[in-house]
């Protein structure tokens, strides 16, 4: 079973990175991230505590389709999206989080570096 | 918005560093851990040596080894020397654990609940003046006496910063002298194994100026904020509370949320001051907006924290004496964390 898994995998393209994502800011944006407590509504794959439960879990953040079902996966949504939500897509139900635009970016590369897309 | 001003700072002195004294309490029990740490390297080290030479040393040395003489040097004279020297230094170096208390030191009093601190802020005559949670607030340079009590089991309050551990103990008042010498944040723990997330029971304690202490106590009773947040420690980044002054009563979705607090039953626990909300089970709410921690210290004090708090703390604290509220809109839930957000 595991060498036919593997052989299935092996048969695969290489992997075709989405976005050119720079490791620096990825760490960055996980330090953005575990500092605004983001942990507190959703779960991070390589966040231990919290987890939190109220928002949807990120441990495969996908970056293909749209972000919150509606506006288009691109970085610069996705970086006004986690910094200020209810001004990206009126309506969400997440709020505003203390996050520098600086720093939004960051967590913006951070998100699509857990992406099950890679 | 561009509040590129406003970067945010969380860190809020949680978890504690313990070998960074900050007053001259947490000084003398920082060398005396740093003395006893050195001897117990070399009581290894000797320990260590004395078995090399017990199993490959040379016939001759091993019978010394063996010999009574050694055990009267090794056994009895060495640990009694060093035993009774350590003793009496680390008595002398920590007298100051117990320096009288004169009275005039400004009290605060800290009660212990599973699994959070209620601090009260008392005036000469010992009446509360102030109400708040999981927070120490102290002026810098000055001693303060804490009043140490528990409300359930046996809970430990320890700064690391500022001074050794004190428990807290059901039915008694232990007091504890603390000082801290800069200006800066302090994060403590509870030190004593009080069940369920006891490891997640913090808190934090912030050292300020003597103006800006002043500024801070009587700041939070005339009920106005400081002109600038970011002077004063202790106090949230503008960047975090985005309500806009017109937003004091309505959350930015029409909800009045003081009526969904009060609604949803969170008045049963939960006093705010100037409100109905008078519950006294749960942590004082009055000046939570303030605070830089939420859930006792473990998670930095924002909007988004504060929902993600009141819709499911069990995912964040398990075993904590708040239940989960998802059942309240997103709408519900921000208009609260709104409400909760506005300066009393």
């Amino acid at each position: 079973m595991l060498v036919l898994a593997g052989g299935l995998v092996a048969c695969k393209p290489p992997p075709q990175p989405r976005h050119d994502l720079d490791p620096a800011a990825i760490a960055r944006g996980r330090e953005a991230v575990i500092k605004a407590g983001c942990a507190a509504c959703h779960a991070f794959p390589d966040i231990d505590w919290p987890k939190g439960r109220a928002g949807p879990a990120l441990t495969a953040f996908d970056g293909v389709g749209p972000i919150a079902g509606t506006l288009p996966n691109t970085p610069g949504n996705l970086a006004a999206f986690v910094r200020n939500s209810p001004a990206a897509k009126p309506g969400s139900s997440m709020p505003a989080m203390p996050l520098t635009p600086r720093e939004a970016r960051d967590v913006a590369e951070y998100l699509y570096g857990i992406a099950d897309d890679r | 918005m561009t509040d590129d001003a406003g970067a945010f700072d969380a860190w809020w002195g949680w978890p504690p560093p313990v070998l960074d004294p900050a007053g001259p309490y947490a000084d003398s029990v920082t060398v005396l851990a740093w003395a006893l740490f050195a001897m117990g390297v070399v009581v290894t080290l000797v320990v260590v040596a004395a078995l090399y030479v017990a199993l490959a040393g040379p016939a001759r040395w091993k019978a010394r080894l063996g010999g009574e003489r050694s055990i009267w040097i090794l056994g009895i004279a060495f640990p009694g020397v060093v035993l009774i020297g350590l003793l009496v230094w680390g008595l002398t170096l920590t007298a100051s654990l117990t320096d009288a208390i004169t009275g005039d030191e400004p009290r605060i009093r800290v009660t212990g609940h599973m699994w959070w601190f209620d601090v009260e802020y008392l005036d000469r005559q010992g009446r509360v003046v102030l109400r708040d949670a999981n927070e120490l607030h102290l002026p810098v340079g000055q001693p303060v006496v804490l009043e140490l009590r528990s409300a359930d089991v046996i809970h430990s309050f320890w700064v690391p910063n500022l001074s050794g551990k004190e428990d807290m103990v059901p039915g008694r008042t232990n007091l504890l002298k603390v000082q801290a010498d800069r200006v800066g944040r302090f994060g403590g723990v509870c030190a004593e194994y009080c069940g369920g997330p006891h490891a997640l029971m913090g808190f934090v304690t912030v050292a300020h100026g003597a103006d800006d202490y002043r500024r801070w106590l009587t700041g939070e009773r005339v009920a106005t904020a400081p002109a600038d947040p970011q002077a004063v420690p202790g106090v949230m980044p503008s960047a975090t509370r985005r309500t806009p002054a017109s937003a004091t009563v309505t959350g930015l979705n029409g909800l009045n949320g003081q009526q969904v607090f009060m609604d949803s039953g969170c008045a049963a626990c939960h006093r705010v001051e100037g409100t109905g909300a008078n519950g006294m089970s749960g942590p004082d709410l009055t000046h939570v907006a303030r605070r830089l921690s939420l859930g006792a210290g473990v998670l930095p004090n924002n909007r988004g924290t504060l929902i993600g708090w009141i819709a499911d703390s069990q995912s964040i604290k398990p075993g904590n004496r708040m239940p989960t509220y998802n059942m309240l809109s997103a709408d519900e839930l921000e208009a609260i964390a709104i409400w909760l957000e506005q300066p009393r």
